[in-house]
């Protein structure tokens, strides 16, 4: 099983992304922008980070990168692909996930320990939970601020495609506290939180049993896993 | 620019700072982008073309923002 995770200039987070996906059980494979070779990867993670320094549009440049045109085909295609942060930004700007993000409400960068609602466990990264669940990943961004016109909107809620919801507290201004989609096949999921962030005990978020015990992010990297193997 | 009903935080934040200078004339500031395409000789109207081809796809985000101009300048 081998999941590979992008690096564009100005990733940071990929390092983080690989460890999770090795320590789910799978083999992380280093997948670079400028090489359209997907490494014959059963899954792709687009990480968090600031590609291509934010410029013109918040993974609007990483989105024409040439890596992408072989991952844009390949999601078309089924095959899962998960975009943490500026990950979810990259695939809104690819057109694989509708809206835009905008900079947060408040006009600050945020990081918190966040807590979300699992709006819809039909999809290859979020099979392992269950509907309606409440998890705690960290969330840390500055243009996380979910939109999209009320058209996309009402097809977002119709169809189901709203695959994690802001709980307690919206952070950035998302309309209708969105935190994260799925496309209607349900093997491309983007979202703002990093659950990369939450995977070892020691180093994720506080939970009630005990300091930065949170493993909720596993997860998403569990699931897919199973997912490919039950294929 | 960005959309007319949508939030424009750096215009605010803009605005908010001529509020305190005393400008209360001025109720409302959004900020957009000049993007400049240089062309080694004078753009053709195919050239023009292209650019806004280039403007809709790529320089801009049709959820967030709109083109307002794409013209020809010395």
């Amino acid at each position: 099983m081998k999941i590979g995770v992008v690096t564009f200039p100005g990733t940071l987070d990929d390092r983080d992304a690989q460890r999770a996906v090795r320590l789910a059980g799978a083999e992380a494979v280093s997948l670079w922008h400028a090489d359209t070779n997907l490494h014959e990867v059963d899954a792709v993670v687009l990480p968090g980070g600031f590609s291509f320094g934010d410029y013109l549009r918040c993974g609007a440049i990483a989105a024409q990168a040439p890596v992408m045109q072989s991952i844009i085909d390949a999601a078309n295609g089924g095959l899962p692909v998960l975009g943490i942060c500026n990950g979810f930004q990259v695939l809104v700007e690819s057109h694989l996930l509708p809206g835009g993000l905008i900079r947060n409400e408040h006009q600050h960068f945020i990081c918190r320990d966040q807590k979300l609602i699992v709006e819809n466990v039909d999809t290859a990264w979020t099979n392992g939970f269950k509907l309606g669940q409440e998890i705690t990943i960290p969330l840390k961004n500055g243009e996380g601020g979910y939109i999209a016109d009320a058209e996309t909107l009402n097809r977002l809620e119709g169809e189901g495609l709203i695959a994690f919801r802001y709980s307690e507290l919206n952070p950035n201004g998302s309309v209708n506290n969105i935190a994260g989609l799925k496309n209607k096949k349900g093997n491309v999921v983007g979202l703002m939180p990093h659950p990369e962030h939450a995977v070892e005990p020691g180093f994720g978020p506080d939970t009630p049993a005990a300091m930065r015990s949170g493993i909720d992010g596993l997860t998403f990297f569990t699931s897919v896993i199973s997912q490919l193997v039950n294929a | 620019m960005p959309k007319a009903d949508l939030l424009d935080p750096a215009g605010k934040a803009v605005a908010n700072a001529l509020q305190r200078k005393g400008h209360s004339e001025v109720t409302n500031v959004r900020i957009g982008k000049r993007i400049e395409l240089h062309y080694a000789t004078t753009p053709t109207e195919a050239d023009l073309q292209a650019a806004k081809q280039i403007a809709a796809d790529f320089l801009s985000n049709g959820v967030i923002e709109d083109v307002v101009n794409v013209s020809v300048e010395n």
